[in-house]
């Protein structure tokens, strides 16, 4: 690890003896999950509780005729069948738009379909009954008669007006479009002593989370009051969405989010099944359960990254880079998703592009049209993968053009790691980066120079290798710039509570999740060091909105940046009242003393004073005993978010290098290297395995992962047999560097890590691809890079 | 063909008599009828591993086998392996090496770790990636879990020296 950027005297909080910061600690409470007593959504079972199945449309657009339940109702363990146009009454209809996404538009969207459905998959009709198997048997003795429409699904051409306009009301197919342009674009290309363009086509993929969506609601109408177990990442948001649409206060909606079997901003949404399991409960005023299969997990869960985008880029013989020109188009479904909206991915791809580089001249058009597909929306590293593809694409298009070595080229281009602070040509404004530190780094790790003598000599022994770079940068810590300004009520603050139990243990309240990225560790970590207690005797509650404070829950890469610092500032109140009491206690002066290891100790000498333990014994049991006027306050609560910077960018760099079989169209993946700086970093293994996931979901869109629809609007490869994701015998080992830049927005310095491994891991196998092939003058700038892909363009098939 | 089948079976070693209908999966089985909520479904249709468990000492899918399959033979879940110690070592390991995040692949992903274990005493890398690659972690990106099994192999190793 190096670090750009120390700041000693800002760090001393974190800094005090046995401190967990910067140090591997395992996670409390895994044992729980690897002995198989874990409590997910899937497993839990309530008095009284009922399963709902919804029976969903085999057509992408049809109206649909007429329903009928009534034999499905006389089956055995069936409860009720419930329609769109019944469910209506229970729970009302929203429209995922966002006003600071100027222009986006939206058509009005129903738990369940009402009148016409428009994607295969979406729900026709609710079948509840006191089995799922007896539910499932149900539905399919519902008849639906439909009457089947054209369906809009070649996002190229649901703009011309030949093709049929899905909701008539908005009067076209386009959903959002942006324009950016910055510097002197025009200019910048003719001066150029090269201009390269390409068309760059993403495969739509998902995420595939190994436990699909699942939820219990359980309406109780004696105490008016909805409780929600769910798998989700923001549990508030769920809470405001629900008792808005179902017309209830919050103050009547709990969410309650134990383990949940993955995520990856799957679960960060709102999704119509899951709004109608809310009302089914709050209809039939008992609990009831829905559970995606997986079939439905393909066919609901958000899709993301169909992009098409064209790109250009200018350069200069020595290796300037003049100029960035892209125009991206994208098919997100029928509707914007809610609340978060389906525009977001495209806005990203205009903001990201050409990110790392000092180039000024930039212009962007993006284009976000409807279609009869499954809903697209964000997906871990939301923008990142595309603008980091098409830039490090168009990037190593350039040094090809002009003879240029790929890491040659980014080290004339990058922004240099001493002009910060500054601003992207998009108006990204950067703190701190360290791209030229990192690019240093990964060329040390990856010995770049006999890796590209091994790629040579093989060449002659007919083996084709490649090497790919690709720089990044990746957008963490949001503030409200991301969704509160647009209207959406989701938080990007964040609450921490922390108080000194009777035998001097911590417990202590985030509003962050856990999804298994370590919320609760770093937690623990920073309370434990901040305080001086062993992690042991810190307890950290999450995922519950009656036991929270109130926050915008873990997505984003915001957990650690954001509900870090709050508990670090609610720690730092907690400690300076527990030394308060202690002084009173021990007639001593606060500064006299310090709190290590689970004791009040003298500051200078570390003479043990009085045990915590003892301390919280004589506060709660004896206050009597403590000298007049003086209420101890063993609990504090302080919340955070950034003001500065509206969003805290990290950076960083992948490389990949590849073997490809010519004859069969295989890529091997040999090797993968990562260098990124978050800032700070609490648990140095937690944030290499954040990325190394990351990576690894980077990997299944540059070579397996792809919905496959047909022009009939038919996704033909929902499962997972037909639709591939990575499995441990393809994957490679993943080597992780870090350089260290802290944010100075808080005290903690910390941003975040979870995205940056899924920014860059496509674009690093797509240049190396390109690079093994580069004997044959193909250049493919299409992903997933399956065989079929590589021999088309080999000129074999 | 659907009137509910009388079976008899040892899980985790205790003697179990039930009454099943014929096409309830053994997961199904294990998870809603015996509460035995540790082995997981993450696909239902044999691709995932979530739901692997042993089934006379080999490892299978539950969710591709069926309950009445399992009349007279000994089942063993996530919960009987932890209670009996037998994988402390690799559950150590996993937890050290932080070799899972959300947890939901890591019973399974345990199941045939320990099923590699017994066969092999000290696989090489690409072994476990190998034998492990019927399981889908959608967190890790693998490599934490190979380092745990190797890690484990390496130390009964040790303790058989």
């Amino acid at each position: 690890m190096s670090s750009i950027r120390t700041n000693p005297e800002r760090l001393s909080v974190l800094d005090r003896p046995n401190s967990y910061i910067g140090k591997t600690v395992p996670r409390p409470n895994l044992d729980r999950l690897l002995q198989g007593r874990g409590s997910y959504v899937s497993d839990l079972e309530l008095p009284r509780m009922a399963h709902v199945v919804f029976l969903r449309s085999p057509h992408a657009h049809a109206k649909i005729l007429s329903i009928d339940g009534a034999p499905a109702k006389q089956m055995s363990g069936v409860i009720t069948v419930v329609t769109g146009k019944e469910l209506a009454a229970v729970i009302t209809p929203w429209v995922g738009v966002l006003s600071h996404l100027k222009g986006l538009k939206s058509a009005p969207q129903s738990a369940i379909a009402v009148d016409r459905v428009c994607w295969q998959g979406e729900a026709v009709a609710a079948i509840v009954a006191t089995s799922r198997a007896a539910a499932e048997d149900a539905a399919e003795h519902v008849a639906v008669r439909y009457e089947e429409l054209v369906a809009v699904t070649d996002m190229r051409t649901a703009l011309e007006p030949a093709t049929p306009i899905i909701h008539a009301s908005l009067g076209e197919n386009l959903a959002f479009e942006r324009m950016h342009e910055a510097g002197a674009v025009d200019q910048a290309f003719a001066e150029s002593d090269a201009v390269v363009e390409a068309d760059f086509i993403f495969g739509r993929h998902t995420g595939v989370t190994l436990e699909p969506r699942s939820v219990v609601a359980d309406w109780n109408a004696a105490e008016a009051r909805l409780t929600i177990y769910q798998g989700t990442q923001a549990p508030h948001m769920v809470q405001n969405i629900a008792a808005l649409h179902l017309g209830l206060r919050e103050s009547q909606v709990r969410v309650v989010c134990k383990d949940v079997g993955g995520s990856f901003g799957i679960k960060v949404h709102i999704y119509a099944d899951e709004m109608a399991t809310y009302a089914l409960a709050k209809l039939l005023r008992r609990p009831i359960k829905f559970v995606a299969d997986r079939v439905e997990s393909f066919n609901t869960d958000i899709h993301a990254r169909d992009h098409r985008c064209k790109g250009k880029i200018g350069v200069k013989r020595d290796g300037t880079i003049t100029a960035f020109e892209i125009d991206d188009l994208t098919g997100i479904g029928p509707y914007s998703m809610y609340p978060r909206t389906s525009a977001i991915e495209a806005n990203q791809v205009v903001n990201l592009l050409g990110g790392p580089y000092t180039n000024k001249n930039y212009r962007a058009r993006a284009r976000v049209v409807f279609q009869n597909k499954n809903v697209m929306c964000q997906y871990r590293a939301v923008g990142h993968p595309i603008a980091c593809s098409v830039t490090e694409g168009l990037v190593d298009l350039a040094a090809l053009e002009i003879g240029m070595d790929p890491v040659e080229i980014r080290r004339c281009n990058l922004i240099a790691d001493d002009a910060y602070p500054c601003a992207s040509p998009s108006g990204l404004r950067f703190e701190q980066l360290s791209h030229h530190a990192s690019l240093s780094k990964i060329v040390e790790m990856m010995d770049y120079q006999a890796l590209r003598a091994e790629q040579a000599r093989l060449r002659k022994d007919g083996i084709f290798r490649g090497i790919g770079i690709a720089s990044f940068i990746e957008v963490t810590n949001p503030s409200a710039a991301f969704y509160g300004v647009g209207g959406a009520r989701i938080s990007s603050q964040d609450g921490v509570a922390v108080r000194l139990d009777a035998q001097g243990s911590v417990i202590c309240q985030t509003s962050i999740t856990e999804q298994g990225q370590g919320s609760e560790s770093l937690t623990a970590q920073i309370v434990g060091s901040v305080l001086g207690v062993s992690m042991d005797r810190v307890r950290v509650v999450l995922g519950d909105t009656d036991m929270t404070p109130y926050g915008g829950g873990t997505w984003a890469s915001r957990g650690a940046g954001i509900g870090g610092e709050a508990a670090l500032q609610a720690t730092k109140v907690l400690r300076q009242n527990i030394l308060d009491v202690a002084a009173a206690i021990l007639q001593a002066s606060p500064a006299e003393l310090d709190i290590v290891n689970n004791a009040v100790v003298g500051a200078t000498d570390g003479t043990p004073r009085i045990d915590l333990n003892e301390l919280a014994r004589i506060v709660y049991f004896r206050p009597d005993t403590l000298p007049p006027g003086i209420q101890p306050e063993l609990m504090a609560t302080r919340h955070f978010v950034p003001r500065e910077y509206p969003f805290a960018f990290t950076n960083g760099v992948q490389a990949a290098w590849v073997e490809v079989d010519t004859d069969t169209g295989f890529v091997k993946l040999l090797r993968h290297w990562v260098v990124e700086d978050c800032g700070t970093i609490i648990n140095p293994q937690l944030v290499d395995e954040q990325i190394r996931g990351g990576v690894v979901q980077g990997l299944g869109a540059a070579l397996f992962e792809k919905c496959i629809y047909d022009d009939r609007g038919q996704l033909t490869n929902a499962n997972m047999a037909d639709y591939l994701v990575p499995m441990s015998g393809e994957m490679p080992d993943i080597d992780v560097g870090h350089v260290v830049s802290p944010t100075r927005e808080s005290e903690l310095g910390a941003k975040g890590a979870g995205e940056a491994g899924t920014a860059g891991a496509a674009a690093a196998v797509s240049n190396a691809v390109n690079d093994a092939l580069a004997p044959f003058g193909t250049i493919i700038t299409e992903i997933p890079l399956t065989p079929q892909v590589i021999l088309t363009a080999l000129g074999k098939i | 063909m659907t009137a509910p089948v009388a079976i008899s079976l040892l899980v985790n070693g205790e003697r179990v008599e039930a009454q099943v209908p014929p096409r309830l999966n053994l997961a199904d089985f294990l998870r809603e009828h015996l509460k035995l909520t540790g082995t997981h479904l993450g696909c239902e249709h044999g691709v995932c591993g979530a739901c692997t468990v042993r089934v006379g000492g080999e490892i299978v899918r539950s969710c591709l086998m069926l309950a009445v399959q399992a009349n007279e033979t000994a089942v063993e879940t996530i919960e009987g392996l932890s209670d009996s110690g037998e994988i402390a070592d690799l559950q150590a390991a996993f937890r050290d090496r932080n070799a899972l995040q959300c947890g939901f692949c890591t019973p399974g992903m345990l199941m045939v770790a320990q099923d590699l274990l017994r066969e092999k005493r000290m696989p090489a890398r690409d072994e476990i990636r190998e034998h492990l690659s019927g399981n889908y972690c959608r967190c890790t990106g693998y490599q934490a879990i190979i380092d745990a099994v190797e890690t484990t192999a390496r130390m009964r190793m040790e303790l058989e020296v």
